[in-house]
């Protein structure tokens, strides 16, 4: 019977977990560290005039808020811009620079830019350590004036070098948002 | 338990010893311990005199002429466990005396052969026995179950296999493991379960609800694992196996050791250990798909005639790594995957497991006793506590590759207890109690917002079950089941989620605090569950059986129907759970009609599975985020009726040959809105031919052919908008593949090696034509081909 009393006894500690509830402690909220929020595009134009700056911004990340888009204004026709782009984690105080991130690991990075209409050409201006382009800056040049349409694409753990476009490049998205712009 | 008869040897006899004298009468009867029912021709022996005796149609016996002193008397039965007692003599002595029959102590050991199994006694069930497993020894438990018709499943990839019953899965399966109900989060498509296919003796399947003992929410169907009763004499006996793949270029090594002692106490110790490195489809390697799994178990108890006690601990872990090319950034990769029809990252063969991976760890503990009550019944009582620790590591960014996206820990404590009153000869009652505590933390260190909140679960259950038999042919079966669920849960939304759910009308008052971007909630819901079985079964003397069974089952929505709430990376799917999810209901019936003659039989097994509210998770919209566009799933409950059919037999043309035909199929369908349910198995045909020459050292060789069909009934798919495309674009994700066909071969031949040790050794082929091949229900059919040819070379010492 001493056996008995054994399992018997394991039975009450198993009951008395069964009873006894956890404290109710409220969890703590998650840091979402790669979360990107915010991306803006910074468009200086060579030789002097006005900054232009597209924005992308979805604050509630993968939550069903679609990104908000702001364009400062319209870009200079046959004029050529010298960009950069900047990423951001907003939900952190202050937001986090996910720049620096890409930037530490550029050689499995690569932003691509694709241009349609007034848009005539987007070059890279920057490399990583193998000697292939990044996409952190780059020259933009526009052409006659019409509508545009420039879609940002950042790309981890693409096929470097590529051929520039997205499907020689594969890899997994990041951030991937069309902007429409108009050339005057 | 169908024929259970349970003896008990009654020595009933008067024997007079007077103080130097020899003229003492020692007279008795053997009967069954449960029903008192005589048994005939039991032994009765006394060691010190010499002298046996044995009982007649009443169970009687007599000796006579003994002296006075203290004699040892051992009794047995063909059918029953042989016992030693004592009996002493001062006068003529009526002693009674109780034994155990052997089948009780056998009672979970299926007979061999026999397509109609005694689980339950009118459900449909299916086994498979130590041999049949020990070739899946490579593999997975999924793998071993799919060789069972109407069982399929739900992959990812080759070493994430989830099985399926009657084309249902993951909650609504229930894997038992020794008597332990695995609380493994089942919920999740790409979680296999976490128990070692090796570590079991045998396996069976209840398909559908039938087995109320087991739950009230097997809406699909029950699996047990079960181990090897324990022959109570002393004994020290063991096995090795050792498996070596060419397909992944690794094996598995597995091991056991029993030692019984003839007072029956027994321990028993298993290990096994699993590595492989990428698996190769016919035309690339299927980069990052290496596993490695290790399994332990330790077990010890004492098996005594009237009580006992035993105690496990099962140690499961297994790094598992996930196709790299399926892992994926949003819509557009997945439909640029879809159209490149190869994967897009192949990279040489490695035995790295590198991102994305997951890492699972189960610790299993149970403690359990049971004790008989001569002419009543057995009660049982278990304890068991589990902990299961899941990591999930994606490709990321910033030196985060070793901090896991998922982290899980989720702990289990149950307790149970049953009786069973099997004294009658011809009725038997079961009834049980069930309480269960459970706990979930979601670690927030992983930086990512948490997939499954942290939650409480409480259950607590209670249920009835009868059988009858009437005659010899006739056995009637029912019961009943209540389950109480609660969960309360932790949870943060984001005050966007919260409101696109419209949960600020109907849920306000869940909210615990606002950190302004987020809520924290409460959710506390109640679930009251009823379940229900009833069935016939028959069975003639001339080799036709028929078993009928209805079971009415209801299951509690799991925490991932509920509160799931995030970016699945593999599936490029945006999965919301609702917290409006009520629970769902089965009405499902099923029949088996099967008959043996001499050189062929058949089964016969329709089923239709009616389920009201069936949850279920399908493609609802796209969501729009920086990373493009992303299709969201959700879960919707529908009606739903699912229709199918298990055919098998079995032809011995002549001597050495047999041939065993098996055919599948299912219908799933939304009777709502009259569409195919998603994820259903395609309709599948197996043929095997055998040939067996047990004087070439046990020869055998088997050839099977496997084919299956397309599943021509999917959901439609659905039409998204790709950023990169700039326009709508249909996404092929319920196009199924292809039908294919496999061609599987095995042999296997066993060595004497001295003594009671024996050398088996096997060779199989399997997917022989090397045929490149895509399955529906394998998720990573959207990025690359199923599995080529594979060459196993098995080697089993037993001693």
């Amino acid at each position: 019977m001493k056996t008995l009393r054994t399992i018997l006894s394991f039975a009450i500690v198993g009951a008395l977990f069964v009873s006894c509830s956890n404290d109710d402690d409220a969890p703590a909220p998650v840091n979402e560290e790669e979360l990107i929020t915010t991306m803006i595009i910074t468009l200086s134009p060579q030789g002097g005039g006005t900054v232009v700056t597209l924005q992308s911004e979805d604050l509630d990340g993968d939550g069903p808020g679609a990104p908000e888009i702001d364009i400062s204004g319209p870009l200079d026709a046959s004029t050529t811009y010298t960009g950069t782009i900047q990423l951001l984690n907003k939900t952190e105080n202050p937001a986090e620079d996910i720049t620096l991130e890409v930037q530490a690991e550029d050689e499995e990075h690569q932003f691509f830019y694709e241009v349609t209409g007034a848009i005539t050409d987007v070059t890279y201006t920057d490399q990583d350590g193998n000697g292939n382009p990044v996409g952190l800056s780059f020259e933009l040049t526009t052409g006659a004036a019409g509508a545009a349409t420039l879609q940002a694409t950042l790309r981890h753990e693409p096929k470097k070098p590529n051929d520039g476009t997205l499907a020689d490049a594969g890899g997994e998205t990041d951030i991937s948002q069309p902007f429409n712009i108009t050339v005057q | 338990m169908k024929l259970k008869i349970v003896c008990f040897i009654l020595l009933l006899s008067p024997l007079m010893i007077f103080a130097q004298e020899c003229n003492y009468d020692l007279k008795g009867r053997v009967v069954d311990f449960h029903d008192k029912t005589p048994l005939a021709e039991a032994s009765v022996f006394i060691s010190q005199i010499g002298r046996s005796t044995v009982t007649d149609e009443q169970g009687n016996f007599e000796f006579m002429g003994l002296c006075k002193g203290t004699y040892q008397v051992q009794a047995s039965h063909s059918e029953c466990q042989t016992l030693f007692l004592e009996v002493e003599i001062s006068g003529d002595t009526f002693k009674e005396i109780l034994l155990e029959h052997h089948r009780l102590e056998l009672e979970e050991v299926q007979v061999i052969g026999s397509t109609l199994l005694s689980k339950t006694n009118t459900a449909q069930e299916a086994f498979l026995q130590r041999e049949q497993l020990e070739r899946f020894s490579g593999g997975s438990l999924g793998d071993a179950l799919k060789s069972i018709a109407g069982v399929s499943s739900l992959n990812t990839g080759a070493n994430i296999v989830k099985p399926a019953i009657h084309g249902l899965n993951g909650s609504r399966v229930l894997i038992f493991n020794d008597g332990v109900r695995m609380q493994d989060m089942e919920w999740g498509d790409e979680h296999a379960p976490n128990v070692d296919v090796n570590s079991a003796n045998s396996v069976t399947v209840i398909k559908g609800a039938g087995a109320l003992k087991y739950g009230g929410d097997a809406i699909g169907g029950v699996i047990l694992l079960e181990q090897m009763n324990v022959p109570v004499k002393d004994s020290l006996y063991g096995s090795t196996l050792l498996t070596g793949m060419l397909n992944g270029r690794g094996g598995s090594a597995t091991t056991e050791l029993n030692r019984v002692f003839h007072n029956g106490y027994y321990v028993k110790g298993q290990g096994s250990f699993r590595r492989l490195g990428d698996r190769e489809a016919p035309d690339y390697v299927l980069s990052n798909t290496g596993i490695r799994e290790t399994g332990l178990s330790l077990q010890a108890g004492l098996k005594k005639f009237e009580w006992g006690w035993d105690v496990r601990y099962a140690f499961y872990n297994a790094e598992i790594a996930i196709l790299r090319a399926s892992h994926i950034g949003n819509v557009d990769d997945l439909i640029r995957s879809i159209n490149s029809g190869e994967p897009e990252i192949i990279r040489p063969f490695t035995y790295d497991l590198q991102n994305p991976r997951q890492e699972v760890t189960h610790h299993l503990g149970k403690a359990r006793f049971y004790k008989r009550f001569r002419g009543l019944g057995r009660w049982n009582v278990q304890y068991d506590y589990q902990n299961n620790r899941r990591f999930e590591y994606d490709v990321r960014r910033g030196e985060r590759d070793d901090t896991p996206s998922i982290d899980l820990e989720l702990q289990t404590h149950t307790l149970t207890s049953d009786f069973t009153l099997d004294a009658k000869e011809n009725y038997e009652l079961q009834f049980g109690l069930l309480g269960r505590y459970q706990d979930n933390f979601a670690n927030p260190a992983t930086g990512v917002r948490r997939l499954i909140p942290d939650y409480e679960k409480y259950d607590l259950g209670a249920f009835v079950t009868g059988e009858y038999r009437i005659g010899n042919s006739w056995t009637l079966e029912a019961g009943a089941r209540y389950d109480f669920n609660r969960i309360d849960a932790q949870k943060f939304y984001r005050v966007s989620r919260w409101e696109e759910r419209g949960y600020e009308s109907d849920f306000a008052d869940l909210i615990v605090e606002d950190l302004g971007t987020q809520y924290l909630t409460n959710p506390v819901f109640d679930y009251h569950n009823i379940s229900a079985s009833a069935g016939a079964a028959y069975s003639s003397d001339n080799g036709y059986n028929m078993r009928f069974n209805y079971a009415l089952s209801q299951r509690a929505p799991n925490p991932s129907e509920l509160f799931s709430d995030g970016l699945h990376h593999s599936a490029a799917r945006i999965e919301l759970g609702d917290l409006r999810i009520r629970k769902e209901t089965s009405h499902k019936f099923s029949l088996t009609s099967g008959k043996t003659f001499k050189n062929w039989g058949y089964t016969v097994e329709p089923y239709a599975n009616f389920i009201q509210d069936f949850i279920l998770l399908e493609p609802t919209g796209v969501e729009f985020t920086l990373r493009g566009a992303f299709p969201v799933w959700g879960f919707r409950q529908t009606d739903a009726r699912l229709l199918g059919v298990d055919l098998s037999a079995f032809l011995i043309p002549a001597e050495h040959w047999r041939t065993d035909h098996a055919f599948s199929l299912v219908k799933g369908l939304d009777t709502e809105n009259d569409i195919p349910l998603i994820n259903i198995p395609s309709a599948q045909f197996k043929n095997q031919i055998t040939f067996v020459q047990p004087e070439w050292h046990d020869f055998e060789i088997a050839l099977e052919s496997q084919y299956v069909f397309r599943q021509n009934e999917v959901p439609e798919n659905i039409v998204v908008f790709s950023p990169e495309q700039q326009q709508e674009v249909v996404l092929e994700i319920n196009t199924p593949p292809e039908a294919y066909h496999l061609l599987n071969l095995s042999s296997s031949m066993s060595f004497p090696v001295g003594g009671r040790t024996a050398l088996t050794g096997s060779l199989a082929v399997n997917n022989l034509l090397d045929n490149s091949f895509r399955d529906y229900l394998n998720r990573q059919r959207f990025f690359a081909d199923d599995l080529g040819r594979n060459i196993v070379l098995q080697l089993k010492l037993t001693y």
